[in-house]
């Protein structure tokens, strides 16, 4: 059983005493430091990189969307077209007809409007609510991941630094947690803040502000990477370089940020990565519930949910804004994976980690 | 042993508590609102938020608060205000279905996670194994949910392979019982299997390379009996762990999403009708009862292993 998380040093400049691992940019060629080396490794990884070109496509295929909407649909995510017609080749068609059936995917027939067809009964534009939608989906994805990453390494190293008593309340705090299924808990939040919003101190958060699903997102993953981080910094504690730092009467911000953060760049980086899949699988499924993406905002998510009612009728309102979550999470989920051969070929966390339960300890109390 | 278990079981307790006090704060302490108008639902009067009040004790001091609270949850008197239903008694109305979807599709994940993972390992490098990672990493990169719309539009539609579903008691019709939960089952246990199988095969992969599978070979045992006996074995370790977590937030909270797309009428299904209203109390109860239920079960792992295996039991981290 793994219990406590790999003890093993990260490789970027592990026990290098007071020498930190050089920038990326700084290293010359002759020298090969590891994040070069990493690079290169990452480099010959073919897979990995047509993974990332592809989430490259999808960035600038979402980052169109006001392009397409003003130039090309001439229209925006949220306006109904419920009792227009529009000439398809020349022919007059209903985009919604009066069964209630949306009109289906007319590609180029109407010079770009209606691309994909339209949504179930308020007829609006697919392929622009597709491009608005994966903006918000991507946002939610990145934003919580890097919340999840700030509060994971800030409880991590104030947990590993301190030790003690300020480390056996970090730790069980994050135990708790860690004991709600992350799907309950997102439920849980999302819909107690979905009506009236958050207030914390003077920021007031409207319940359906995408701050809501992003922090809730963010917050319900920490666990997942302070747990690792925390017993990273555990076993760096011990090493000699720390003592050197604490002997040059180095303060515990110093040695925090500047002598032990570094030694997890790589740990960060993927988690990263693995932090922005989970995030926009979670806030899919909460958005589908309806415990996730408020109204008038919409994503990939909350498509799926309006497409599910009219499966029988139009498949491919479920299908197109589902196919576009898997591709995006796969290609984050297969070139992360590259990532982390290519940082740290040593190290076992690998994608069987992805979800998180590697770490799973066998009494988590 | 003994004192194991009573550790084990006071530690319990005291996240059991833990857990109580954070639903607690998440649903009346934290949000931005007045918490009688959120429980109260969608179509509340003025009347109907100033009863909750006072039923609730909104008025009175938070501890007074959570006392009210969890004596509604665990005395049954619960009732949601939209639809005017009884909270616990629609929770117990929805276990059985819930439990059939969790248990058949745990039977089939684990069975495909270790047929796969072990493939994969035993062919490592080669074509079996390339095509068992890309199921396994698509598998993982794929919603839950959008799986069991597509397998619902194909497979009961477009080709009418199985019934559209609802939940069929066992009793009543076990054949129909299970026609109506294949796809459910297939759709939630995808995830885990292709999890599994990634675990298993790198597990086994380490294994290979100890030294008593070594001498297993010097033995001059077959290739077949080294793996199965000596390779399996300990990289099936993990797995069970796994399975103790994975199977308890399943039934705590996972499989609300594939109940609800196929319309089983169990305790996810009903959770997730009362998101959609933005109905709190059965949120709330099914929040709690989710989060008991992954932490009891848990801890009953933790002694079943316990008991396997001392190395545990006298406290010393197992490897």
């Amino acid at each position: 059983m793994a219990r406590e998380p790999q003890a093993e040093p990260a490789p970027a400049g592990a026990g290098a005493g007071d020498e930190l691992p050089p920038a990326p940019r700084g290293v010359s060629a002759e020298g090969a430091g590891p994040w070069r080396l990493a690079y290169r490794r990452l480099l010959r990884n073919r897979v990995a990189l047509a993974f990332l070109a592809l989430f490259v496509l999808i960035v600038a295929f979402v980052l169109a969307a006001p392009l397409w909407s003003r130039y090309v649909a001439h229209t925006g995510p949220n306006t109904t077209h419920t009792l227009e017609t529009i000439a398809v080749n020349g022919k007059k068609r209903e985009v919604v007809a009066p069964s209630g059936v949306p009109i289906g995917p007319v590609w180029f027939g109407a010079g770009g409007k209606f691309f994909l067809g339209a949504d179930g009964g308020l007829g609006r534009d697919e392929m622009v609510r597709l491009m608005y939608g994966g903006r918000t989906s991507l946002l939610i994805g990145f934003a919580a991941a890097a919340i999840t990453t700030i509060f994971a390494i800030l409880l991590g190293l104030l947990s590993g630094y301190y030790r003690g008593w300020v480390d056996a309340v970090i730790a069980r705090m994050l135990d708790v947690i860690w004991a709600f299924p992350v799907l309950l808990l997102g439920i849980a939040l999302g819909t107690a803040l979905a009506v009236g919003g958050l207030k914390i101190g003077p920021i007031e958060i409207s319940g359906s502000s995408l701050w809501i699903p992003i922090l809730i997102i963010g917050f319900v993953y920490v666990p997942y990477m302070a747990r690792p981080i925390r017993g990273e910094i555990l076993a760096l504690r011990e090493k000699e370089f720390v003592e050197a730092a604490v002997a040059q009467g180095a303060g515990p911000l110093r040695i925090m940020f500047a002598e032990l953060l570094p030694n997890l760049a790589s740990t960060i980086i993927v988690f990263f990565t693995i932090n922005v899949a989970n995030s926009m699988l979670l806030e899919a499924a909460l958005s589908f519930l309806g415990a996730g993406v408020q109204p008038p905002n919409s994503s990939w998510g909350t498509m799926i949910s309006g497409g599910i009612s009219i499966i029988y009728t139009s498949p491919l309102l479920t299908i197109i804004p589902g196919l576009m979550i898997t591709l995006t999470v796969l290609s984050v989920n297969v070139f992360g994976d590259g990532l982390r051969d290519a940082l740290d070929p040593r190290s076992k966390v690998r994608l069987e980690a992805r979800l998180g339960q590697a770490e799973a300890e066998g009494t988590a109390i | 042993m003994a004192r194991f278990v009573v550790r084990r079981l006071v530690g319990m307790v005291l996240v059991l508590f833990v857990i109580s006090v954070i639903v607690f704060l998440i649903f009346n302490v934290i949000p931005n609102s007045d918490p009688a108008q959120r429980i109260a639902g969608k179509n509340a009067t003025p009347q109907l938020v100033a009863n909750i009040t006072k039923e609730w004790g909104f008025d009175k001091s938070l501890p007074e608060q959570y006392l009210t609270m969890m004596k509604k949850i665990f005395s049954g008197e619960l009732i949601s205000y939209n639809s005017r239903l009884n909270v616990d008694e629609q929770i117990v109305k929805g276990i059985p279905a819930t439990f059939s979807l969790c248990i058949g599709a745990a039977v089939l994940w684990m069975f495909f996670g270790i047929l796969f993972g072990y493939l994969s390992a035993v062919k490592a490098g080669r074509f079996t194994d390339r095509a068992l990672t890309v199921l396994a990493v698509a598998g993982i990169s794929t919603p839950v949910f959008f799986i069991a719309a597509v397998f619902l539009y194909l497979f009961t539609f477009k080709i009418e392979l199985f019934p559209a579903s609802s939940y069929v008691p066992f009793t009543e019709d076990p054949v129909a019982w299970a026609n109506h939960l294949i796809l459910p089952w297939i759709s939630l246990a995808i995830l885990t299997a292709g999890f599994y199988s990634r675990v298993l095969r790198s597990n086994m992969l380490d294994a290979m390379n100890e030294d008593y599978v070594r001498t297993a070979r010097a033995k001059g045992l077959s290739e077949r009996r080294v793996m199965s006996r000596h390779v399996m074995r300990n990289s099936l370790i993990p797995i069970v762990t796994l399975f103790g977590l994975d199977f308890a937030a399943v039934v705590g909270g996972g499989a609300i999403l594939t109940e609800s797309i196929f319309s089983l009428e169990g305790v996810g299904l009903y959770a997730a009708e009362a998101i959609g209203n933005l109905d709190l109390p059965p949120i709330m109860a099914v929040t709690l009862f989710g989060a008991f239920f992954v932490v009891v079960f848990n801890a009953l792992v933790d002694i079943a292993y316990a008991w396997l295996d001392p190395r545990i039991r006298l406290g010393t981290p197992a490897q």
